[in-house]
């Protein structure tokens, strides 16, 4: 699945990992993230992050 | 280029190899927006390995006291390397003329580091990214990074020396506090320990996540610390980890029995009311600090709140809003992101009596728990309103012991 990186941060969003502070199960695509999602380490919004080229 | 004793400032030694050559900046009262009544100083550090490293510099005003300090030790054209930690203009200001003056070899930073000083300087000067966990060679020793990303900018990080165990911890572990004296040790500790908390508040409060996450993380890196050497305030030697200890509690912000009560006042209402709410406080148990904002700095409120358990805030309506500085103290915390605080709000009033309901909704965005309901009183208070006023204390008093209980 695309992991998507915060253009603020860094901070990278695995999808395979979700983010478990936030709710967000294992296996949740970027797509799904609910919109008022934020970077778990920067605190900025979706519309922040971008994909990541492997 | 030859060394430059002028002004005669000198260095100051703190382990075999590593030296203080930063800058005291004895006049700062104003480090952007939080009011830094003790001055501070910019840590820049020398350590005298393969090759001669400078870890971090000092802002631009200060680059010859910090040249001076170093000429005091070595040619400063000697040194190869240059580590910066964090690219804010305090620690970085001086760095694009060091750079163009020594020619090191090499300038290190995080990933997110390299990129910031890029955008900060728009310079063609290389620079190498370490990743966390990287090590850099100096010769004999060594240096070991650590990226501490958001504390308190994404490209914050740790640089560990090796055999000495320092560690060059950046913004963490420091204060605003200009001294002749360099270590924790020789300052009083009521001073440290105000100055310490007052700095976690206004810079780290908003990433307490995160730092519970790297005073959980610390131990496990295996890093044997002996001195913790900060950019701001002196250096930690006795006890280092003391400091991280003292995070981990900020950090927690723990419900306490302290109750913070701001307020601001047109012709004196509010303040009555201020009055009778903190007397209500203290009636019911709790522990009563009342900051008139005409005297208060945001960035004091902000230290007190740190340690307390709530916030009460009081103004008037000017005009359908909030008062000036009551707007201004409220935006400050909001960002700053307290965490677990109850709360209420109160107000006097000409006539539409808006204020009230604008702080209550700043109160609750910032998710403070609203423990009473508000109290309006039009242009004067009686002794009815200030009873209720009282009242008002009291509630958030019996909800501040149950919770601090816990």
């Amino acid at each position: 699945m695309q992991k998507y990186e915060c253009e603020a941060c860094g901070y990278i969003y695995d999808p395979a990992k979700g983010d478990e502070d936030a709710g967000i199960a294992p296996g949740t695509p970027f797509e799904d993230l609910p919109d008022d999602w934020v970077c778990p380490l920067c605190g900025v919004g979706k519309d922040m992050f971008s994909p990541v080229k492997e | 280029m030859e060394a430059e004793p002028k002004a005669g400032f000198r260095a100051l030694k703190i382990t075999d190899r590593v030296y203080w050559v930063g800058a005291i900046d004895w006049g700062l009262r104003d480090f952007h927006g939080y009011l830094t009544k003790r001055g501070t100083t910019y840590n820049a550090f020398l350590v005298l390995a393969e090759p001669i490293t400078l870890v971090d510099t000092v802002k631009a005003a200060h680059v010859d006291e910090m040249m001076a300090r170093i000429a005091s030790v070595i040619d400063p054209s000697q040194i190869k390397c240059i580590v910066s930690n964090h690219a804010e203009m305090d620690h970085t200001g001086a760095l694009p003329q060091v750079v163009a003056r020594l020619r090191p070899e090499m300038v290190v930073a995080s990933t997110m580091g390299a990129k910031a000083l890029q955008q900060h300087f728009h310079w063609h000067q290389p620079v190498r990214a370490v990743k966390d966990g990287e090590r850099l060679s100096l010769g004999d020793t060594g240096l070991r990074f650590v990226e501490t990303r958001m504390l308190h900018w994404p490209d914050s990080m740790f640089a560990f020396l090796e055999d000495e165990g320092v560690l060059f911890s950046n913004d963490a572990f420091g204060m605003h506090l200009a001294s002749s004296e360099r270590f924790v040790d020789e300052i009083e500790p009521g001073v440290i320990r105000e100055e310490a908390a007052t700095y976690y508040a206004n810079i780290l409060m908003p990433f307490s996540g995160l730092v519970t996450k790297l005073v959980e993380r610390l131990p496990g890196l295996g890093l044997d610390v002996r001195l913790i050497a900060p950019d701001h305030g002196p250096l930690w030697r006795h006890e280092p980890l003391q400091v991280v200890q003292w995070y981990a509690q900020w950090a927690a912000q723990p419900f306490t029995r302290k109750a913070v009560v701001a307020y601001d006042t047109m012709w004196q209402s509010t303040e009555k009311m201020a009055r009778a709410v903190a007397d209500g406080l203290q009636g019911g148990g709790a522990r009563a600090v009342v900051m008139p904002l005409a005297g208060s700095h945001r960035s004091n409120v902000a230290a007190e709140l740190l340690e307390a358990g709530a916030l009460l805030v009081g103004s008037p309506t000017m005009n359908g809003e909030v008062y000036p500085r009551m707007a201004d103290l409220l935006t400050y915390l909001r960002g700053l992101k307290p965490r677990n605080l109850i709360g209420a709000a109160f107000g006097s009033y000409g006539w539409g009596g808006e204020a009230v309901r604008h702080l209550q909704q700043i109160l609750e965005e910032m998710k403070v728990e609203i423990a009473a309901e508000a109290v309006r009183v039009q242009y004067v208070p009686d002794d009815e309103a200030l009873a209720r006023c009282r009242e008002l204390g009291g509630r958030v008093a019996a909800r501040l012991q149950e919770l601090a209980a816990r």
